[in-house]
């Protein structure tokens, strides 16, 4: 049986992973909406493994409820994207910086 | 296994508010473009309908329900009521402001209700899933209403940080929150805290869990090191959603500190004590060093927003009953003063002008010298001078610090509010001392705004002249 430190360690390596992607992405603003998305799907490895583990479903409920929150964050950040787009032309992160001071 | 029928009288103002909102939503639809008032006056109702429910509920003692997901308590009832009245002001601030730029639309009032269902979920959380279920109803709505006006450059690259950094955020407090769970084995905030308080407080995971809900929580706060989207979004938003993110939601932080914190951790206290000692002296001294070199109003404001939020910590860390109430008392405080200033801003501003550097501000005195008495009230209390409601805001979160012996920590925020005093002062030398520039027209802001807009600068004078009835609540609120 796999023991559940290897979950937590895999669901550390995606969360690593993805935090490195939003740090590390200059170039497209659509990657940087996917590593937020990698980052709550992290989190839920973590909530599964300790639901298994505890034997309690509340994890279980739990992630039900980010994925379906997770959905609606994607709808908000591609439509922000999309009147980003007509007003700049680019989904460049690097520009991003007409607000500075 | 049977099912037992939840109490829903606790929740009666949420779902008061769902139920309108939802009908708001739908007759919107049906409206003509002239006919948007209706829209107006449904959503200020509604808030008012909710006010009069919270308070008719109010009552001493705390009550569960929803399987103890959700909790009704007096410092609850206190912060929803603020958060009604708070958002009933922005909606008035922003109706001339919405028309002047053709955004005058039903949605910036179908956001702003959703935000205060999700801020009042946020209040009223008792496990970790209703915290997160509430802050991001309030968070989803706060993106999109910075992106509203979709044709401006500046708004649509504030959302897109706020969005990105702001999913960021609740992504790390989701990740504490699993840790603690995977912990304690429980989501309700009551059997976490027996837990935590039965355990040694050595536990890696435990603290691997509290420093990413640290870190959540600021991150929505807005201290610093995790400021960095504020003085953009902020800037970046029109001013009519800028006041609203910069109002209410400081009061949503606040609960969820407080229910994640001290309902959740009260039992690692001295760990969590240095964390926000250190988020403290750091949101006083970059909010207020960088606050000085802004010449943009909105900015300005902003970054004396993250040195009022090190302000705010200083009540919550020393970890005192008088602390959590000098804290509450400095959250409200700050709500009504960031009301006025960036209510001032929107009432300068008219069709294509927004009145957001502080230069428009030149010689305000001249041309309207009523609203330049009342800015320098504004002023004069962010900066803490009695006897404005400022300076008792900040002294009740000082002597909470000193009263748990941190003595240094209350000499820091001392310091950083004397430097902070030049930036608020510069604003009312440029109002009374520079000479105003010619064709600058008379403030031409319609009656209702004028009026409430004043009042609500009196009622800084008058709440920091009578500050204990204000106090009082407050303490007893967390009684």
């Amino acid at each position: 049986m796999i023991p559940l430190s290897n979950y937590l360690i895999l669901g550390a390596i995606l969360f690593c992973i993805s935090m490195a992607g939003v740090f590390i992405n200059r170039k497209n603003l659509i990657i940087l909406l996917m590593c937020v998305e990698l980052m709550l799907l992290a989190v839920n490895m973590n909530f599964i493994a300790f639901s298994h583990f505890l034997g309690d479903s509340g994890g279980q409920v739990f992630v039900f409820f980010i994925l379906t929150v997770a959905a609606a964050e994607a709808a908000i950040g591609l439509a922000i994207l999309v009147v980003l787009f007509r007003n700049r032309h680019s989904i460049n992160v690097a520009d991003l910086d007409s607000l500075k001071g | 296994m049977s099912f037992t029928m939840p109490d829903f009288m606790p929740a009666l103002p949420e779902m008061f508010l769902l139920g309108m909102t939802c009908f708001i939503l739908l007759l919107d639809l049906f409206l003509s473009e002239r006919s948007r008032i209706v829209t107006y006056l449904l959503a200020q109702s509604t808030l008012l309908g909710a006010l009069l429910l919270t308070v008719g509920l109010y009552e001493e003692g705390r009550a569960l329900t929803f399987s103890d997901t959700f909790v009704i308590d007096p410092m609850g009832s206190v912060l929803k009521v603020f958060i009604y009245l708070a958002t009933f002001l922005v909606f008035l601030y922003a109706k001339d402001y919405l028309r002047a730029r053709n955004m005058f639309k039903g949605e910036f009032y179908i956001l702003g209700l959703f935000g205060v269902l999700g801020m009042n979920v946020l209040v009223s959380a008792h496990s970790l899933l209703t915290i997160y279920l509430g802050l991001e109803l309030l968070s989803l709505s706060m993106y999109a209403m910075v992106a509203l006006q979709r044709d401006s450059l500046q708004a649509s690259e504030a959302a897109m940080k706020y969005f990105v950094l702001g999913a960021m955020a609740s992504a790390l407090l989701l990740y504490g929150m699993s840790m603690l769970y995977g912990v304690t084995g429980s989501l309700d905030l009551g059997q976490i805290n027996n837990s935590t308080a039965a355990m040694d407080g050595n536990s890696m995971v435990l603290a691997f869990a509290l420093v990413f809900m640290v870190i959540g929580v600021a991150f929505k706060l807005g201290a610093v090191p995790f400021h960095m989207w504020l003085p953009d979004v902020y800037h970046g938003a029109p001013t009519a959603a800028t006041l609203y993110l910069s109002s209410a939601p400081k009061l949503a932080a606040f609960a969820m500190m407080m229910r994640l914190l001290v309902d959740g951790m009260a039992g690692l206290q001295e760990q969590w004590e240095g964390m926000l000692i250190l988020l403290a002296v750091l949101s006083l001294a970059l909010g207020n060093v960088i606050a000085i070199a802004q010449t943009n109003l909105k900015r300005m404001l902003a970054y004396s927003a993250i040195s009022h939020v090190g302000f705010l910590l200083l009540g919550v860390l020393s970890g005192t009953q008088a602390g959590y109430a000098a804290a509450m008392f400095y959250a409200i405080a700050y709500v009504i003063m960031g009301l006025g200033g960036f209510g001032m801003i929107v009432l300068m501003s008219r069709a294509g002008f927004e009145a957001d550097n502080i230069e428009d501000f030149k010689g305000l005195n001249e041309r309207s010298p009523w609203f330049a008495l009342m800015m320098l009230i504004l002023m004069f209390s962010m900066a803490g001078v009695p006897p404005f409601l400022g300076f008792w805001s900040k002294l009740a979160v000082i002597q909470a610090a000193i009263g748990v012996e941190l003595v240094w920590l209350a000499a820091v925020a001392v310091v950083f509010s004397v430097i902070g005093a030049f930036y608020y002062l510069r604003v009312v030398k440029v109002m009374y001392f520079d000479k105003a520039e010619a064709g600058m027209p008379a403030i031409s802001a319609s009656l209702d705004l004028r009026v409430v807009l004043s009042t609500n600068s009196l009622a800084v004078l008058g709440l920091g002249l009578f500050p204990g009835g204000l106090l009082a609540l407050c303490l007893a609120a967390l009684a």
